[in-house]
């Protein structure tokens, strides 16, 4: 482990909110793109390193961010809407996790919205233009563009101070905005428009080819029938399956994303549904909503889309994955519908949860509980699936589904105490795109609310492990919780919990192996 | 006439045209821009009817910043509260009074104490915590000082130094049937209407555009109907009617 400043917990449960510490987090930002990467996201590529290797930006970019943030307040009502009403009450300045977790003032919802709210006052509003200093309005200045560039990096989108705010206004919109301006003016993070630019080439956040991929799933199925004996399939572009899995490609094989994959793909096989992966739409996760960019979003989207016709299905469900669920769920029929040829008895898109809950209220799961005796588990749950989606037909399904799944499974929950559950969860502290090596010291910091609230349960009800439904979270804490002094074991997938206690009644799968049609030995299709 | 009344009058006019006028195009603005994705902060309604009922809860009792903040939501809770009764007391200025207007004229009084004890409680938030220090320019101060200062001049001539408010109606409903009647030479009561068309002006430029504003916020006033209704704005449609990836692919005309 490198060496970073971790905040003390207290142990009561609750980060006391701090005293404000200016400039506590200056600094240059995450990595930036290279013209490659923008290029292949259709963003301008004119800008060069200068001889000390320090990105320049692009030329006219002052008038080009003016001319993105015009274009842009006139495309999105949130935008233009949340720029002109915030009242500068306060009621948000304590509810982000990264400024608990940092005390930099910038990282107060408001006052990361005024540095682009500022700007456009200056240009755009009478007040700004002709009153600046009355109204804080400033010039848009390349010490404005490196403190858009540092703390709209320092924002997970992931929603919590929309919840507070009393006209709704959401960061997140801004934050978003932002980083597609900075996308316009050579300013890209190079983390997730690499990331992109990956999905485009090849189709997962991984870059992850079609061999690896049949590889990789032919592991897990050996891996899967050395435990259990049983061959559940882990099926790759079969044509005609009747559900279509778009997971985020960590499941593949990150820890302990790849037990929850298990555990989709057993409860598939228990239910007798046939199901398929896509090597061409191989991730569920759409990093273009992380950067604003609704027509690189929209390109991710449109994959599934594409895969879903080429390959058949009639349905389509989504692995555990927050910000995927958010796209998914929110923006799906949106960018890729209208979803007219899939079967209509199914919303579309399906959360994998909303299946095995499904399955288990009518009873086709056979479950032994003690399985996971070893457990006493307690549940993030996941901002964007928390604030931006939603499970069954009820609101607040998306806090119920998971617990209902938990609670079947396990035999011991808690729930962590109530300011940081439900809507109003903590981001992990690796959400919104940062993810990344180079916010190693934000990304702790940041985790510090939950993990206050997760040393609460852990020594007063004795809780040993926390689920999760999302590949960031699950990817951030394994990395970030050993620094608080706990065990990157103690974070779990939900559907490993369900792998682990679901007994496998079906011997042989209804989906066989397209290429076993003319074994002889092991032939089991019926 | 005297020369005041004249200015008095034409101001008000003016401030009058410029509220209605300035805050309708405003409004009018908003709800042409696009909302090109469903954006409610869930959960949220699944109905129509229950988008109505989260905004009845955020406009009347301020339910989001009621779970912020308490302190704030109290200050800012009576403060507009008291608002609304003050506001209707002075409609006896404008029109006759009826039952209901004299049953609230001392209900309509006593509220202005509840409505500065709410801006002080505001003020005192922004500059005794350090975070809502940090965010405050100098117009959030003004605003609420504007407030205050309309507030106590007002207060000051119903229990203090009481102006001929038969020659106001008079005033003011000359106003509306252009019948013209001088104000009373009250320097109190003059300080006062300048300050109340200040924040008329202003209130289409600034912030006080929330009021209406919050009833567009996207975040509060959709529908969570993603799945089941398809959601799309028109520059996104042209994406995909050309079969265009990027906007700047997509042709107009």
């Amino acid at each position: 482990m490198a060496d970073y400043e971790v905040p003390k917990l207290n142990g009561e449960g609750y980060v006391e909110i701090p005293t404000i510490k200016p400039d506590a987090m200056a600094g240059k930002g995450p990595f930036i793109a290279k013209p490659d990467f923008q290029k292949a996201l259709h963003f301008p590529a004119d800008f060069q390193t200068d001889e000390q290797g320090k990105f320049e930006l692009v030329a006219d970019w002052k008038e080009r961010a003016l001319t993105k943030l015009d274009d842009l307040r006139h495309r999105y009502r949130s935008l233009q809407l949340y720029l002109d009403i915030c009242v500068k009450c306060g009621a948000c300045t304590d509810k982000c996790h990264y400024y608990i977790g940092t005390h930099d003032p910038k990282n107060m919802p408001v006052a990361r919205q005024d540095l682009l709210r500022k700007v456009y006052r200056r240009y755009f509003t009478f007040a700004g233009k002709h009153f600046p200093k009355l109204v804080g309005a400033v010039d848009l200045t390349e010490e404005v563009v490196d403190d858009w560039y540092n703390y709209y990096h320092q924002c997970s989108q992931c929603r919590r101070c929309s919840v507070y705010c009393p006209y709704g206004i959401d960061t997140a919109e801004v934050s978003m905005a932002a980083r597609e301006i900075l996308d316009h003016i050579g300013r890209g993070s190079k983390y997730n428009n690499e990331i992109i630019s990956k999905v485009f080439k090849v189709g997962n956040n991984l870059g992850l080819p079609q061999p690896a991929l049949a590889d990789t799933l032919e592991g897990l199925e050996e891996d899967v029938e050395a435990d259990t004996g049983i061959k559940v399939r882990f099926p790759l572009d079969e044509e005609g399956a009747e559900v279509l899995l778009v997971t985020p490609s960590a499941d593949f094989f990150a820890e302990p994303h790849v037990d929850g994959l298990m555990g989709y793909a057993k409860v598939f096989h228990e239910a007798g549904i046939t199901w398929t992966l896509s090597s061409y739409a191989s991730e569920g996760a759409n990093f273009g909503m992380f950067i604003g960019s609704y027509e690189n979003m929209r390109r991710i989207a449109l994959r599934i889309r594409e895969a879903a016709i080429k390959l058949k299905v009639k349905r389509i469900v989504f692995g555990e994955c927050g910000h995927a669920w958010r796209v998914a769920y929110s923006f799906l029929n949106t960018l890729a519908g209208p979803f007219d040829f899939l079967d209509p008895k199914y919303p579309v898109p399906q959360h994998i949860l909303e299946v095995t809950w499904g399955l288990i209220q009518d009873g086709k799961l056979v479950i032994d509980k003690s399985q996971n005796d070893d457990k006493v588990l307690t549940f993030h749950d996941s901002c964007n699936v928390a604030r931006g989606s939603r499970m069954g037909d009820k609101p607040g399904g998306q806090f119920e589904y998971p617990r209902n799944v938990i609670k079947a499974v396990c035999n011991h929950f808690v729930d962590m105490p109530a300011d940081t559950i439900h809507d109003a969860t903590y981001c992990c502290g690796g959400g919104g795109g940062l993810l990344t090596d180079d916010l190693m010291e934000l990304r702790i910091k940041g985790a510090q609310p939950r993990m206050e609230a997760l040393k609460y349960v852990t020594e007063q009800q004795g809780v040993t492990h926390m689920a999760a439904i999302c590949a960031i979270c699950k990817s951030q804490f394994t990395k970030v919780i050993p620094y608080y002094g706990f065990k990157m074991e103690q974070i779990v997938s939900v559907h490993q919990l369900v792998s682990k206690a679901l007994v496998l009644q079906r011997q042989v799968s209804v989906q066989a192996r397209p290429d076993e049609d003319d074994d002889d030995d092991d032939n089991d299709d019926a | 006439m005297t020369f005041v009344s004249i200015l008095y009058g034409l101001l008000f006019w003016a401030a009058t045209l410029i509220l209605v006028v300035g805050v309708g195009r405003r409004i009018y603005f908003y709800t042409q821009i696009p909302v090109p994705l469903k954006i409610p902060t869930t959960p949220a309604p699944i109905t129509q009817g229950g988008v109505v009922w989260r905004m009845f809860r955020e406009v009347v009792f301020f339910q989001s910043l009621f779970r912020a903040n308490k302190y704030t939501w109290l200050f800012a809770f009576v403060f507009h509260m008291a608002l609304w009764l003050v506001l209707l007391r002075h409609t006896r200025y404008f029109m006759e009074i009826g039952a209901f207007l004299s049953f609230i004229q001392p209900f309509g009084k006593y509220a202005s104490f509840a409505m500065v004890l709410g801006l002080m409680g505001l003020l005192a938030r922004r500059i005794l915590v350090d975070r809502v220090r940090y965010i405050s320019a100098p117009s959030d101060f003004l605003m609420l000082a504007l407030l205050m200062g309309i507030a106590l001049s007002g207060m000051l001539m119903t229990f203090v130094a009481h102006t001929d408010i038969v020659m106001v109606k008079g005033f003011f409903r000359g106003l509306i049937t252009f019948d013209f009647s001088p104000l009373p030479a009250s320097p109190i009561l003059l300080l006062h209407l300048l300050l109340v068309a200040v924040l008329m002006l202003v209130f289409p430029i600034s912030k006080l555009m929330h009021a209406p504003g919050v009833f567009l916020s996207p975040t509060r006033n959709q529908v969570d109907n993603p799945r089941e209704k398809r959601h799309i704005s028109k520059w996104a449609l042209a994406l995909e009617q050309q079969q265009k990836t990027y906007l700047d692919e997509v042709k107009h005309g």
